[in-house]
């Protein structure tokens, strides 16, 4: 058989089953700031379905798929249904270049653990996708033709498009010093020299600046304005019920996981063991490896999801204008001249 | 060369395909108990007035294109940013005038208020 067929059958199946695991990232983020926001106000929160009301958004799910798909009958039918699977499938469709682990060698064949970390493209990919990604919430508030939908998804396309910007411009750096746009390669190159690689360390300015338009990337407090309650109802998502409504649901939550994902891989070290591989006795390639890899990945991931989920029960929501005097006025200017400076560093340096 | 960028697509055709299959599985199992009252725009319960297709705000317009103007000039740098291990010195200046250039744009539309939102 040709190559082609093998990497379209490694693809698929990898495809499937990062599908499978995003679902269930999102499934555990509904659940874990259900109970940590439960926590923080002093209550119990879920614990009715499954052993501590784990499965709970697994329940909450199957509800909405039996709940009336309801269409206003002023809105603009085909866009009102295409804007949920956009912002969904967009979701889906980042992870295509993010790895979580790094590679088991089966036979001579290498398999990496992502779908094509190693490819050349990788963080152009993962912006153009987050730009598309506010198609998605621009004409699901246009095409429900409510005043509500319609200031919420401008809101909200205005906010994410502002802080892309200083989200371009802080990856700008992380391209500098490793001088690739692979996922796997920034990775690699934070893996030597036990922890003080870490792109954390080398650019700081850069951190807080991604770790900022991450939040107002998700939509999430202190950033969450398209969906105010007390102003806008339900934000871009007003007209929707059903599946359609936990579709946004399931995007948003996949958007948080993959933004842990993405600072953990740019800035945290990615899956970088504490101690080296080979105190561990654990050899290149094999599968042990790989798993030591992932579980601290994943442990990092997870303290992540914690951080998003304590901010948005800790920290007011910005004004609209507040908003976006941060976004243009602030970091705009201060991760421009974060490139240059990171620029000369890395010349002088290296 | 093509081969590199076929799990893309594979990914790419699975995420919509999971989408397509999401939405129309919604169609098919949600109850339908369709009446005019659930169908009518939501405005808090009140009988809606006018339509929604108005006029907005200016200002939406004002970044939108502020952010395709800075949006382009970051999309310039990332083949520099690849590359500037190996052209040095030279790219760097390079890239200093154009930022420059871009700082002078940048302070324009401060003073001229394209940045204030009240």
């Amino acid at each position: 058989m040709p190559e082609i067929i093998w990497t379209i059958i490694e693809a698929s199946i990898k495809a499937l089953a990062v599908v499978g695991g995003i679902q269930l990232m999102a499934a555990l983020n509904v659940y874990l700031e259900r109970k940590i926001s439960a926590f923080a106000q002093n209550r119990i929160g879920p614990n009715r379905v499954g052993p501590f009301g784990t499965l709970q958004p697994f329940a909450d799910v199957f509800k909405l798929f039996l709940k009336e798909d309801i269409v206003p009958k002023n809105a603009d039918k085909f866009f009102h249904s295409l804007a949920p699977v956009l912002s969904l499938s967009i979701a889906i469709a980042v992870w295509a270049v993010i790895p979580f682990s790094s590679y088991v060698d089966i036979g001579d064949r290498r398999i990496y653990m992502g779908i094509a970390p190693d490819i050349n493209v990788g963080l152009l990919f993962i912006l153009a996708m987050t730009s598309v990604g506010v198609y998605g919430i621009t004409l699901a508030g246009w095409s429900s033709n409510n005043k509500y939908s319609l200031l919420g998804g401008l809101r909200s396309s205005a906010q994410m498009i502002s802080y892309e910007l200083s989200m371009g411009l802080s990856l700008i750096g992380i391209v500098l010093i490793t001088g690739s746009l692979s996922l796997n390669d920034i990775v690699n190159h934070q893996l030597a020299w036990d922890g003080w690689r870490w792109n954390i360390f080398l650019q700081p300015v850069g951190f807080v600046i991604f770790l900022i338009t991450a939040f107002a990337e998700t939509n999430r407090a202190p950033f969450d304005l398209p969906e105010a309650e007390p102003e806008l109802v339900g934000g871009f998502n007003t007209e929707y019920s059903g599946m359609k409504f936990g579709m946004f649901f399931l995007a948003e939550y996949a958007n948080m996981t993959t933004s842990s994902v993405l600072i953990v891989l740019f800035y945290l070290g990615g899956w970088a063991l504490p101690v080296p591989a080979e105190t561990l006795g654990l050899k290149d390639g094999s599968i042990a490896l790989a798993a030591a890899h992932f579980l601290v990945f994943f442990i990092k991931v997870l303290m992540l999801l914690f951080f998003f989920i304590w901010v948005r029960w800790s920290i007011p929501r910005f004004r609209y204008d507040q908003l976006m005097n941060l976004g243009w006025k602030i970091l705009l200017p201060i991760s421009l001249l974060n490139v240059l400076l990171t620029a000369l560093g890395v010349l002088y340096l290296k | 060369m093509i081969e590199t960028y076929v799990p893309l697509i594979v990914m790419l055709v699975v995420g919509f395909g999971v989408g397509f299959l999401f939405m129309l599985l919604s169609e098919w199992l949600g109850a339908r108990r369709t009446t005019d009252g659930k169908q009518t725009t939501y405005e808090s319960g009140m009988i809606p007035r006018g339509t929604a297709r108005d006029r907005f705000s200016i200002k939406f317009y004002m970044v939108a294109m502020s952010f395709i103007v800075f949006d382009i000039e970051v999309v310039f740098m990332y083949p520099w940013a690849v590359q500037l291990g190996t052209l040095g010195m030279t790219a760097f200046w390079t890239m200093f005038v154009f930022v420059l250039i871009l700082f002078v744009g940048y302070f324009y539309e401060y003073k001229k208020g394209g940045f204030e939102w009240d």
